[in-house]
């Protein structure tokens, strides 16, 4: 299990590696000078040069690729082209909100798909089956944009239930303390990553269903909840946490469409509005933060599933 | 054959029937299981009729969409407009078409490319093994863990996005998938006695991944390419709702449905639901035909 982990853990950081190099590049070929887009538009040349060399953009890429990662292990990841910010403080002052909104959205989503794929494949082919399997189809083709705003036009203009822009406090807390103003986002959520999760959660319950361990144990006479709740649920759990893991690119994109839509003030919004300033130390930032987030969902994935499945651990 | 070294043609023999015994993909026999499919044919209609309203459409129903005409903006479906009108006072239905054009194709290009790329990408690492094969798949890995949607915003914002840019833009993200399915693939294929007996008969490393792997991957690379271009469709909708999608005068679902949202609160939903429906018809047509289609190749092997 050690040798297991500390080679994970050595993959993962190799990766890591990789993926700055990669960001760090491609951002430096998307906009090659700082002090143009700092200066902006009707600065001379000269201007832009000598602002340039004054802040070392002017040399070679691996020396300005060392030097931010060694800011980056200083805990700073740059200033804001625009904002006069440290892009860390900016970072702290959103990260929470985000986080929270979509962990919500997450263990929503988990709580109902996972007790829904189950009940789907205990009465496979039944009505209920083939109808949720019918709505997940559709669901899963409809943008999370387009959801939001069905959801906008159903409960908050035809039924006026909940308000259509989300809160605007600062707190990370607002979903829990302002329910009803971040009711849609985190409906929108849940809607689009439920239909993921429940029919992976179904096709893993109806793999395990047909295995011995669920038969001795239906043999032995234990009631169907007990069968279920204690011997099903651990096995069948095991591929979405792999995929939960997987899907961190997914949950920020999705994030990222739900703050627009809304109006959260979270990173995704940062994000967005970065993007029309052309503030490119957040974009990079941002980006190298969803990468490393990316490969530490994967290894804690990995890690998860070898501390729950044993038989992992012997091949190993 | 027949030489004076009978042993030799008896081995040749075999090997020839081995390699003829690789069997591609039988597109007679996939046609009739997919046509017995409920799920192929529902799918295969809707893809079917967005394609006929977005290219055959407009000539059936021409509208005047390079005109901007203030008079008639953003009218409710009614006479002379069933969809209503948009901000700019084009008519919604005949923009629905032109913006359909755009996002399928757009879909398919970038599609093709991601797949193209990732099949030659995928044979090549599994046919070459070793060292080559683990520094390759590493940079799939490496790429896999970017997350995506924030690069292509981010070329997106800084370059004038055409269809083709942007084909190439997303088709240059989503080639990774493929690469690991076909990878796969081709470790499982290159130890079967086909490829064995090929590289026995003299075929180079180029013939055996063109003329014998890509072939025998048929079936996962259609599989792959219907689900690619769904997911190139979502994201072309995804940019044009962010705003960062094409701009004036070419436009897109997405880009039609951003537009709208800024009225949503006056009720203009005539500007919003079609794109949106549009958009939900061609995914699910790709899904569920693409669903059908990995049935029946999987129930083949």
């Amino acid at each position: 299990m050690i040798s297991y982990l500390m080679r994970r853990i050595l993959v993962s950081l190799l990766v890591l590696i990789g993926i700055s190099i990669v960001i760090f590049v491609m951002l430096h070929l998307i906009s090659d000078s700082p002090g143009r887009v700092v200066l902006g538009a009707q600065a001379s040349a000269a201007a832009v040069e000598a602002f340039n060399r004054e802040h070392g953009f002017d040399r070679p890429l691996f020396a300005q690729y060392v030097d931010y990662v060694v800011q980056l292990l200083h805990g700073d990841f740059g200033r804001s082209y625009k904002l006069n910010e440290e892009v860390s403080v900016l970072f702290a002052q959103n990260a929470g909100r985000s986080a929270v909104l979509s962990l919500s959205g997450l263990v929503l989503a988990l709580l109902i798909a996972i007790p829904l794929g189950i009940l789907q494949a205990v009465r496979r082919n039944t009505v209920v089956d083939r109808a949720a399997t019918g709505i997940a189809y559709l669901l899963y083709a409809t943008p999370s944009f387009l959801v939001a705003l069905l959801l906008i036009a159903l409960l908050s203009q035809l039924v006026p239930l909940f308000p259509a822009e989300a809160s605007q406090s600062t707190s990370p807390w607002v979903v829990f303390t302002d329910p009803r103003a971040m009711a849609l986002p985190l409906i929108t959520l849940a809607l689009t990553n439920v239909v993921v999760f429940s029919q992976y959660q179904r096709s893993a319950a109806l793999e395990q269903l047909g295995m011995d361990y669920i038969k001795v144990a239906r043999a032995k006479g234990a009631p169907e909840r007990i069968v279920l709740i204690r011997h099903l649920l651990r096995n069948a759990c095991i591929p979405l946490i792999t995929l939960v893991g997987v899907m961190i690119p997914t949950l920020l994109a999705g994030n990222l469409i739900v703050e627009s839509v809304f109006n959260y003030p979270g990173l995704g919004l940062l994000f967005l509005n970065s993007l029309h300033r052309e503030d490119y130390p957040v974009l990079l930032a941002y980006t190298l933060i969803g990468g490393a987030l990316t490969v530490l969902g994967n290894l804690l994935a990995d890690l998860v599933v070898a501390r729950a499945d044993r038989r992992i651990e012997l091949s190993r | 054959m027949t030489t004076a070294h009978p042993e030799l043609s008896e081995k040749t023999d075999v090997i020839v029937a081995a390699a003829t015994a690789a069997r591609p993909l039988a597109a007679g026999a996939v046609l009739r299981a997919l046509r017995r499919s409920p799920m192929a044919v529902a799918g295969a209609s809707m893809l079917a009729l967005l394609v006929l309203f977005s290219f055959v459409g407009p000539l059936l129903y021409p509208t005047n969409q390079t005109d901007v005409n203030l008079l008639d903006a953003l009218l409710p479906p009614g006479e002379g407009y069933p969809l209503g009108t948009d901000p700019n006072g084009f008519d919604v239905l005949g923009r629905l078409m032109l913006g359909g054009q755009v996002s399928l194709e757009i879909g398919l290009l970038a599609a093709v490319f991601a797949t193209t790329l990732g099949t030659v990408y995928g044979a090549v690492a599994g046919l070459a093994g070793g060292v080559v094969d683990g520094i390759m798949m590493r940079f799939v890995d490496v790429l896999l863990a970017i997350p995506f949607l924030f690069f292509v915003l981010i070329i997106a914002a800084r370059f004038t996005a055409t269809p083709l840019t942007l084909s190439l833009v997303i088709g240059g993200f989503s080639w990774l998938v493929s690469a690991r399915l076909i990878r796969g693939e081709v470790l499982s294929l290159r130890v079967r006695e086909f490829v064995q007996a090929a590289r026995l008969m003299g075929a180079g490393d180029r013939r055996i991944i063109f003329t014998h792997l890509i072939p025998n991957t048929f079936g996962v690379i259609i599989v792959n390419l219907t689900f690619q271009v769904a997911d190139a469709i979502l994201v072309i909708a995804a940019l044009g709702f962010l705003g960062f999608g094409l701009s004036y005068p070419v436009t897109d679902w997405g880009s039609q449905l951003s537009s709208g949202v800024a009225y949503i609160t006056a009720g203009n939903w005539w500007l919003i639901f079609p794109a949106g429906l549009c958009i939900v018809l061609v995914v699910l047509g790709l899904n569920l035909l693409g669903d059908a289609l990995r049935d029946v190749m999987d129930r083949r092997r």
